[in-house]
């Protein structure tokens, strides 16, 4: 049986910042919205916790593209993780919880696990 | 078994690389090795002694630390002189017992030689060999106006370096017709003797002491043979060293009609059981006065001792380089053309007081020696061709001429044998080079840390750097310009993209002139430009994602994703008024104090919502933005200066703080750190800085490019008694210069040495405006100066900026559930473990 998901409105357009992140605090935690409109789709969400340091900042990292792949770099110890599947570029063994995101009107949802709060770190 | 017995006697630089090559070697495991030293200090860096007095401190000179001496299992006997061996026992006796050895090493070095002058024992008549002897000079210059150096060689020099450095009016005093005899020939010393003059050292030659007497108007008279006379109130004698030999001596060793301990070509004296390395040994009637020599006499008695008797000592290069008083010196092998046949190319330029002379054979094939002076950038080239042989071009003349004139480039590292030494002080071939970066070196650093090379007297490092660049090459490894994989450009000629297309933001410059969408190498380097072209605010819309985060934010981020906080306090100057606001704003959010090095307060731990509140109370009290998180100036350290301290020649405090608000948020490749001293003491460490002033009688000195943290680096003496204005022009044309032409996160003094040229390049495009470019620079740093605004108070007057500030845009009172705290000592910390 799939588990029961339900798509969590957590901010709305204004909140966003073009080629940047922001954090938003969902049911299953501290999650990071990156808009970058400069592609398609522009938006992604992931958790916000860095794995490499447990703290919650990966939003405020500077996000990009390495070798096509979008990217965002943990501003503490500057690992790239995927913004599409999470994985850390420099140790694939390593990866982050992603989120489907969808914009509705002018609210951003993200798809949320109900009631299933999992470590984020593989 | 049980372990021999080796003893070393002297504990200089030479007694340290003979411990230092024997303790890695098998033997050392059949030893144990008890080592003496007359002097209190562990082994030190006589070379540099005259840094002594420009900052240096016996741990800046140390060659090694009590710690290795302890894991090496060495006992130590320092400020304890042997005073007898007795060979047939082989014992050795000191005042605090009696010692057994099985081998002994003699490493005692030499002693400076007091020409046997009348009054030459007077008080303030000195010698410059040890730290001791230079804690007397200083104590001696307390009242002192003007010193004397008897002796014009080598050493000389280097002291009156140092008595100019103690504030002295320095004389040099020599008895041969020229300045340093036995390395320049007349022209040369004559343009060396007007170079020091000019940097107000007087130079008198072909003076006979005959008697010092009680001064007149010093405190002591120099009377001369050809009736003159010159008052001073001090007298350092550098006349050349003598070998220490007493010891030796006086146990029936084989010594020299003029001293030394006969050595053979193992090191061994005439006894097998005791060897002598260093100044004190005699080789074939030689003496060695330099430290490379002395190292391979180390090198091979440590070969010897593990049974290797193919290693033999075989003379040594006795060429010489060197910077005295600021001035380049050169001298290579048969300087004075004494090999028969011998003839001369010279080159003399006084205009530009460059003088460059090669000896070549007969046949005009080789090199046989040089000399230079006022420019050294041809030496690594000429000793290779001389050391190794190497055929001279047709029309050898091109090796010394300016390359307007039609000189031929220096010798690329490729034209280099295997054989050639790169790093005479270690030993270290252009082979052995080869090797390491076979063996798995793939930069300049690992190379340095596996050979040793370059880590002696630091000469060889462009020249090692090259022969890396190259050898790295030849085998695939890319020695990549470009900044990322976004753009096929370094920071340099991005600037130019930049600057001269009038590109304002990262989307345009990158869709102009790179590929993708950034990344996080490319963005905070183009956003440092962006701002140092154009001055906008960092948090600017176009400019917020490009930041770090520490950008981004204005303060520091810590390891549990909170912040810290520096305001500025230029100079270190606060008020208790402002220093009762940084308490109470630290009380009120809890943060976790501490005092910075650079005389700043740094305050911990507060969350990304907080930080507008806290800067909004801190603006109100008057404070700015300290910058700490920027690739920007940091601060300005100074020392109290002359309103208070007694010794202080110049207010250091004003001048700090007028530097810390003239360049206060301009964007630079990497941090700059700049510091001023009231005073040749030195009390805020002004030579580790980027940028370090000290005052001197006249005005200000300044030196560049220097470094603290994980590579130091002594700063470069740049330009000397400066008044303000030129002080502060110098410097704007310095930094607008490294702004526009240094690689991404490269510090001033990587940038320095990177520059073809190095400092005499520098020293060229500032003070003497070479490129033409001194005022474009000075305006630009004017406009920056004037669009400054502190970045904090923008943030925080407007909303939609601080919209940026929420930790969960969503909930705005939902804390972050990492960030758990305890308190320790009296603050709070944070208890999250990082992976």
């Amino acid at each position: 049986m799939k588990p029961r998901t339900r798509w969590e409105a957590v901010c709305t357009v204004d909140d966003l910042v073009p080629e940047s992140g922001i954090a938003v605090w969902t049911e299953d935690g501290p999650v990071a919205v990156f808009y970058l409109p400069h592609r398609l789709p522009a938006l992604f969400a992931i958790s916000h916790s860095d794995p490499f340091s447990g703290a919650n900042v990966l939003a405020r990292g500077i996000t990009g593209d390495l070798k096509g792949e979008p990217v965002v770099a943990s501003p503490l110890y500057k690992q790239h993780f995927s913004l599409r599947t999470g994985v850390c570029l420099e140790d694939d063994t390593v990866r982050v919880k992603t989120y489907p995101v969808l914009l509705d009107g002018n609210q951003i949802r993200l798809e949320v696990r109900a009631n299933q709060r999992e470590s984020i770190a593989a | 078994m049980s372990k021999k017995t080796l003893i070393v006697v002297g504990n200089g630089m030479v007694g340290h690389h003979f411990l230092e090559q024997f303790c890695a070697s098998p033997a050392a495991a059949d030893f144990e090795i008890i080592v003496f030293g007359e002097e209190k200090q562990l082994a030190y860096d006589r070379v540099h002694l005259s840094e002594y007095f420009g900052g240096s401190s016996h741990a800046d000179l140390a060659m090694g630390t009590l710690e290795w001496y302890t894991e090496q299992g060495i006992q130590l006997h320092l400020n304890e002189q042997v005073t007898g061996i007795n060979r047939e026992h082989r014992t050795l006796e000191t005042p605090r017992g009696g010692y057994r050895y099985d081998e002994l090493v003699l490493a005692t070095g030499s002693y400076p030689f007091v020409p046997p002058i009348k009054g030459n024992d007077r008080p303030h008549c000195l010698v410059y060999r040890t730290l001791d002897d230079l804690d007397t000079i200083r104590a001696s210059s307390e009242g002192a106006r003007t010193g004397v150096v008897v002796g014009g060689g080598l050493l000389g020099l280097e002291a009156a370096n140092a008595l100019k450095s103690l504030g002295l009016e320095a004389h040099v005093v020599e008895f041969a017709p020229r300045l340093m005899p036995v390395q320049l020939d007349a022209d040369g010393g004559a343009l060396l003797r007007h170079k020091i003059e000019e940097l107000g050292v007087q130079v008198h030659t072909e003076k006979a002491t005959t008697a010092i007497t009680e001064g007149e108007d010093a405190r002591l008279r120099m009377n001369f043979s050809d009736e003159s006379f010159l008052e001073t109130d001090l007298i350092v004698f550098s006349a050349g060293i003598r070998p220490q030999d007493a010891l030796a001596r006086a146990s029936g060793l084989e010594i020299g009609e003029r001293g030394g301990i006969v050595i053979d070509n193992h090191c061994t004296t005439s006894d097998p059981h005791v060897h002598a390395i260093g100044e004190c040994a005699l080789w074939e009637q030689k003496i060695f006065g330099l430290v490379a020599p002395g190292y391979t006499m180390a090198r091979t008695l440590s070969s010897a001792l593990n049974g290797d008797r193919d290693t033999a000592f075989t003379g040594a290069d006795m060429s010489t380089k060197l910077k005295l008083l600021g001035v380049d010196v050169g001298s290579i092998g048969d300087a004075h053309a004494q090999t028969p046949g011998a003839r001369n190319i010279r080159f003399n330029d006084e205009q530009a007081g460059h003088y460059r002379r090669m000896v070549i054979s007969e046949d005009g094939k080789t090199l046989l020696g040089a000399i230079l002076v006022g420019d050294n950038s041809h030496y690594d080239t000429l000793l290779q061709y001389a050391l190794n042989g190497i055929t001279l071009p047709e029309n050898p003349e091109t090796l010394i001429l300016p390359e307007s004139q039609g000189g031929a480039p220096a010798l690329g590292p490729d034209a280099l044998p295997e054989t050639a030494s790169i790093c005479s002080c270690h030993n270290v071939t252009k082979g052995d080079i080869c090797r390491a970066i076979d063996a798995g070196c793939s930069d300049l650093g690992s190379v340095k840390s596996e050979t040793k090379a370059s880590t002696g007297c630091g000469g060889c490092t462009a020249l090692l750097k090259n022969v890396v660049d190259s050898e790295l090459e030849k085998r695939g490894v890319e020695v990549s310009k470009d900044l990322c994989e976004h753009f096929p450009y370094s920071r340099q000629e991005l600037f130019h993209l930049v600057k001269v297309n009038g590109i304002r933001t990262f989307r345009t410059l990158i869709s102009q002139h790179g590929k993708g969408h950034g990344c996080d190498i490319c963005k905070p380097a183009v956003a440092s430009i962006l701002a140092i072209c154009w001055n906008e605010h960092i948090l600017a819309t176009d400019h917020v994602p490009l930041q770090d985060t520490n950008d981004t934010f204005m303060a520091n981020m810590q390891k549990n994703g909170t912040y810290s906080i520096v305001p500025r306090i230029p100079g270190g100057e606060i008020t208790p008024d402002k220093l009762i606001v940084l308490g109470e704003v630290a009380k009120e959010y809890d943060l976790y104090t501490k005092i910075t090095g650079g005389q700043r307060v740094d305050l911990f731990g507060a969350t990304l919502s907080q930080l507008p509140e806290i800067w909004e109370k801190l603006i109100a009290a008057g404070f700015e933005t300290g910058h700490a998180y920027g690739k920007s100036l940091r601060t300005v350290k100074s020392c109290v200066g002359n309103t208070w301290c007694r010794y202080g020649v110049q207010d250091s405090v004003d001048m700090a703080i007028r530097l810390e608000d003239r360049y206060k948020g301009l964007r630079a490749p990497h941090k700059v750190k700049m510091a001023v001293s009231g005073c040749t003491r030195e009390c805020a460490e002004a030579q580790s800085k980027d940028f370090g002033v000290i005052a001197t009688e006249n005005g200000w000195n300044l030196y560049v490019c220097g470094n603290g943290g994980m590579r130091p680096r002594h700063a470069d003496l740049f330009a000397t008694d400066l008044s303000d204005e030129e002080l502060i022009r110098t410097i704007d044309r310095v930094v607008m210069f490294y702004v526009r032409t240094a690689d991404r996160l490269q510090r001033t003094s990587v940038w320095m040495e990177s520059l073809e040229g190095g400092l005499e390049y520098l020293k060229e495009v500032v003070l003497e405006d070479s490129l033409g470019i001194g005022a474009e620079l000075e305006e630009h740093m004017e406009g920056i100066v004037g669009t400054y605004q502190c970045e904090w108070k923008t943030a925080v007057e407007d909303p939609e900026k601080r919209k940026r500030f929420r930790e969960f845009v969503n909930a705005p009172s939902q804390a972050d559930p990492v960030q758990e705290w305890t308190v320790e000592r009296g603050q709070r910390r944070p208890v999250l473990e990082s992976a």
